[in-house]
């Protein structure tokens, strides 16, 4: 016989960036005890809205499984005595085990006849579990912020205000911070009131009476096509952000769609600075015509139903003429600001105690920026433009709009360059120094952002790692991975001739030059490249690189990013395409082996090799050296493979006939020599010992 | 309804709750929360229900009386229970109703929003209320006040009284609200907020605005000395008033600032825990009247 649970705990509003989680985590903590207390079920369905978390179990037992368990006892020789009857022993284990001797029963484990006693325990009714188990699923419930209220010791994400919990019609008997549960739930704050739930199945019906949709995804369901709904018929875009719709599903128990507009003369005022009022200050959804251009309209969700929206909507444009009046008010200050100014203003911003002021910053991130630039080779009036721009790419953080929206950096900066006169590339760039902002964006396009980009993430990280501080783990609060996986896809996407070492180069010898030398310890660069190690793994195994070939290529090296996946993509090529590629990998790897043995400095000499296989094998590798290392240094990776993979025949040979280890001390070592002469070339590409078949 | 039909509603309103009603303290501050009825009272385990309106100085929001939503000083209406009731969220909406905010035609919402107040080692948990988008209500649960932390937890809901005015009264600009019929916001307040920007932003004297600070931080030391609290916060506001006038006036730098709110911070957490031990040692008078209607 079975039952459905319900449980509810009605809350004050949770913070809709803590629901989804939440809700997931009291379905999953109920799944995990019943399963621990053996209560078989049907499925477990979780919904949640701001002001309520809730679990429904359908077909839960009534009872407790019951458990049969055997216990071994001693041997059949220790428990029967000479006459066959029990002995002392076995008649001690029974009462024990609190069974009669008569229910033993006998097995062999590995040769010896042991007695066993079989316990069985009846399980208990569900009824019985509920309480303890429901109240100590609320207990473990862990949320990102806590509080506590009133006067009650106890923590949680919001107060809670009722409780419901129910087995089958039955109420569970429990009390939680002066709550007792019982069956009556509460719905829309406005629209509905209390309601009885007589059986859990009831639980969504009976709310959705009361105007509260349980169920997420059905709120969100409706919500988009209300909003699909207005978008086609007026013929706009709606512009949907993930994470925006996700807040707006959690502040509402009935979403109701409606949209207000704006004064047109506000559309001067850059289009990402209204979409970022909208969307952060008021959680608008911003409308656009077909050709992305921004509209002076707004939707928005109401928590309620269909009537007066005509009186919200005025309010909520009331509400967004104040913040755009602001938002104009300061576009049109900021333009007051000579950049010169600006940039006076950022000495007295402290960036980081230890590493100064952001006009501090900003003269490392020129000073990298101009030894890139003259690394890279540009042409000296796009390094003129590089300078301009690393000098200017942090004036906009002064900016009034910036400081009302910290996320428009760069973007203001790029509006204002341009309004003030700055060159296209220069404006451009100080946007694109910020990126790539997060996993996926895109990477700059002008060669002054570019290159102001990596400037500004190394020094980031530089100043950083000579300050101690390191990422590990979850810690990582200056997000020194997300600017090094930065720095790596630059490189990657644009092809770079720099490799990590003259980048780090770069950097930390103009923080030693404006800091001074004290800050770096020897082991700094080992750190870093370490670091970069874990990104350039990343990169490519989210580039699809097989774990092993990950392994056997970066064991190589991966100091020019370009390389480094040219040869993964060249060696996952291979393996998957080339039939006999592992006879290949094989000779190499036997090679390797050998050439361990081989004492270092020993210079080949041809006059000693004496065996045609051997002779063989040196000719075809001194034939394939130099164009070998030339494809590598082209980073034409698979025509490296290609020229290494000739090797396989020579080496196959080799290891037929030619004896490595022999007795003679000068042939042997000659041989070795060759051995390793042929692996340092393998090496450079990947070590193909690591690959796995 | 007028602005002063606003506040005489709210005050009948939360009187009928068993608040008591005290007057706007007589020492400058930023917010109603600084108030000794809030800051002093939220601590230690007696009971307490307050309402006040709290003219409030935000110096650097001064704006010159031109700016249709910004001031110098504006009006919180703010309510203090400790411990926070069950039914407060149900109060605090019964009180919009009463002021004749009737939420089914309209979109009322709880947006999280955590409260901070680094100065005073306040921090609580809560929401902006949102009335069709427009914040007007802070509501906050005490976690901890001057870096002690609270318990029981007292509730504070802190009304935006110019913002639910332009609201209600459907006026866009801050000075063309009624405060009684036929005298407007501006006919009461247009002149000291002009006067107070110019002061704040081009008048007030750096240095002597430094000495005063330097100095009310010493007299509140002194008075801490003598386990005399409230004289001693009086000058702990003071200090902060004059901090918010440097700061407004671009005369603190960036790394300065740390070191003044740091030096307001540690005042504030002496003068909370010298307040819990004094009032232990009166043995929490409060606790013995608990059943009594008022507190």
């Amino acid at each position: 016989m079975s039952k459905d649970i319900l449980f509810e705990i009605g809350l004050e509003e949770i913070p809709a960036r803590f629901i989804r989680a939440a809700m997931e985590q009291l379905q999953e903590r109920t799944a995990k005890w019943l399963e621990a207390s053996r209560i078989e079920h049907g499925g477990v369905t979780a919904y949640a809205t701001p002001r309520r978390l809730s679990v429904l179990v359908k077909d839960a037992a009534e009872k407790q499984a019951d458990v049969s368990e055997e216990v071994k006892g001693p041997s059949r020789k220790i428990a029967l005595d000479a006459n066959g009857d029990w002995s002392k022993a076995a008649l001690g284990f029974a009462r024990s085990q609190g069974v009669e001797p008569e229910q033993f029963t006998f097995k062999e484990l590995a040769g010896v006849e042991y007695i066993y006693a079989t316990k069985n325990s009846d399980g208990v009714e569900t009824s019985s579990l509920l309480s303890e188990g429901l109240t100590g699923i609320v207990n473990a419930m862990t949320f990102p912020k806590n509080m506590r209220w009133g006067a009650y010791d106890f923590k949680f994400v919001r107060p809670i205000r009722w409780l419901v919990a129910l087995f089958g019609q039955e109420i569970v008997n429990l009390e939680i911070t002066g709550v007792k549960a019982g069956n009556v739930s509460r719905g829309h704050r406005f629209l509905g009131t209390e309601t009885v739930i007589a059986q859990p199945a009831d639980y969504v019906e009976a709310l959705r009476a009361q105007h509260v949709l349980v169920d997420v995804k059905e709120r969100e369901e409706l919500i988009l096509n209300q909003i699909n709904k207005l978008a086609a018929d007026k013929e706009w875009t709606i512009a949907i952000k993930e994470d925006l719709l996700e807040e707006v599903l959690f502040l509402v128990e009935t979403p109701t769609v409606l949209f207000g507009t704006f004064d047109e003369s506000f559309l001067n005022i850059p289009q990402d600075v209204l979409i970022t009022s909208m969307r952060e200050h008021q959680r608008y959804f911003p409308v656009l015509d077909s050709a992305g251009k921004l509209l002076p309209f707004f939707v928005t969700v109401r928590n309620g139903n269909a009537g007066s929206l005509d009186v919200i909507a005025k309010g909520n444009e009331k509400v967004l003429r104040a913040r755009l009046s602001d938002a104009k008010f300061f576009y049109e200050e900021d333009q007051k600001l000579q950049i010169s100014d600006a940039l006076a203003k950022l000495e007295s911003i402290v960036y980081q105690v230890e590493l100064g002021s952001i006009g501090d910053k900003v003269r490392r991130i020129r000073a990298i920026a101009d030894r890139l630039a003259a690394k890279l080779g540009l042409s000296p009036a796009a390094a003129a433009e590089v300078s301009r721009t690393a000098d200017i790419c942090k004036f906009d953080l002064v900016t009034q709009m910036v400081g009302e929206f910290p996320e428009l950096q760069g973007t203001m900066g790029e509006d204002y360059a341009r309004k003030a006169g700055e060159a296209e590339n220069v404006a451009k760039g100080i946007f694109e120094h910020y990126q790539p902002r997060f996993a996926g964006d895109s990477v700059p396009s002008t060669e002054a952002g570019l290159v102001v980009s990596l400037a500004d993430k190394i020094d980031t990280i530089v100043g950083s790692f000579s300050i101690g501080v390191i990422p590990t783990g979850s810690q990582d609060p200056y997000a020194l991975r997300r600017q090094a996986a930065g720095i790596v896809q630059m490189l990657l996407e644009h092809k770079l001739p720099v490799s990590l070492q003259e980048i780090f180069t770069a950097a930390v010898e103009v923080h030693e030059s404006l800091r001074g030398e004290k800050h770096f310890a020897p082991e700094l660069r080992n750190n870093l490249y370490e670091f970069f190690g874990l990104r350039v793994k990343r990169l490519l195994s989210d580039d699809n690189i097989r774990y092993d070939v990950v392994e056997a290529v970066t064991a190589a090296g991966f100091d020019d990013i370009v390389d480094v996946v040219g040869r993964s993509r060249a060696l996952t090529e291979a393996v998957s395409t080339q039939d006999d590629f592992k006879i290949t990998v094989d000779s190499l790897t036997r090679v390797s082996n050998l050439a361990a043995k081989a004492a270092e400095g020993v210079a080949i000499q041809p006059s000693l090799l004496k065996e045609n296989a051997e002779v063989k094998l040196y000719e075809t590798w001194q034939g394939i050296h130099e164009p070998y290392q030339q494809a590598l240094s082209a980073r034409d990776a698979a025509e490296a493979l290609r020229i290494l993979s000739g090797l396989k025949d020579a080496v196959t040979g080799f290891f037929d006939s030619v004896m490595v280890m022999a007795e003679d001390e000068q042939i042997r070592s000659n041989r070795l020599a060759l051995l390793a002469g042929v692996d340092a070339d393998s090496r450079a590409f990947a070590d193909f010992g690591k690959l796995v078949w | 309804m007028n602005f002063q039909q606003m506040i005489l509603t709210l005050q009948q309103f939360w009187a009928e709750q068993n608040c008591i009603l005290v007057q706007p303290y007589d020492t400058e501050k930023g917010a109603g929360t600084m108030n000794p009825m809030t800051f002093l009272r939220s601590l230690g385990p007696e009971p307490w229900k307050v309402a006040y309106v709290e003219p409030s100085r935000r110096p650097s929001d001064g704006r010159y009386g031109e700016n249709p939503n910004r001031l110098y000083q504006h009006h919180q209406f703010q309510v203090i229970i400790k411990p926070s009731p069950d039914n407060i969220q149900e109060l605090y909406l019964d009180s919009l109703k009463a002021l004749g905010v009737d939420p089914l035609l309209h979109d009322i919402r709880f947006v999280e929003d955590n409260w901070e107040n680094p100065s005073l080692g306040c921090a609580g948990l809560g929401w902006e209320v949102w009335l069709d988008g427009m914040e007007i209500t802070q509501f906050t649960y005490f976690q901890q006040v001057g870096g002690i932390e609270t318990s029981p937890v007292a509730v504070e809901i802190t009304y935006g009284m110019e913002r639910l005015a332009s609201y209600i009264q459907e006026k866009e600009n801050v000075f063309d609200l009624e405060w009684v019929d036929g005298v407007t916001y501006g006919d009461v307040f247009h002149q000291p907020e002009v006067e107070h920007s110019t002061y704040t932003f081009e008048v007030s004297d750096v240095q002597m605005l430094f000495t005063l600070f330097n100095t009310y931080e010493q007299e509140a030391r002194r008075a801490m000395d003598n386990h005399l609290v409230f004289p001693a916060y009086d000058y702990v506001l003071k200090c902060s008033h004059t901090f918010n006038l440097l700061d407004a006036r671009g005369a603190i730098s960036v790394t300065e600032r740390t070191g003044f709110i740091t030096r307001v911070r540690n005042l504030a957490r002496t003068v909370a825990a010298t307040y819990m031990e004094e009032r232990e040692k009166l043995g929490f008078p409060l606790l013995k009247k608990e059943g009594a209607e008022h507190v």
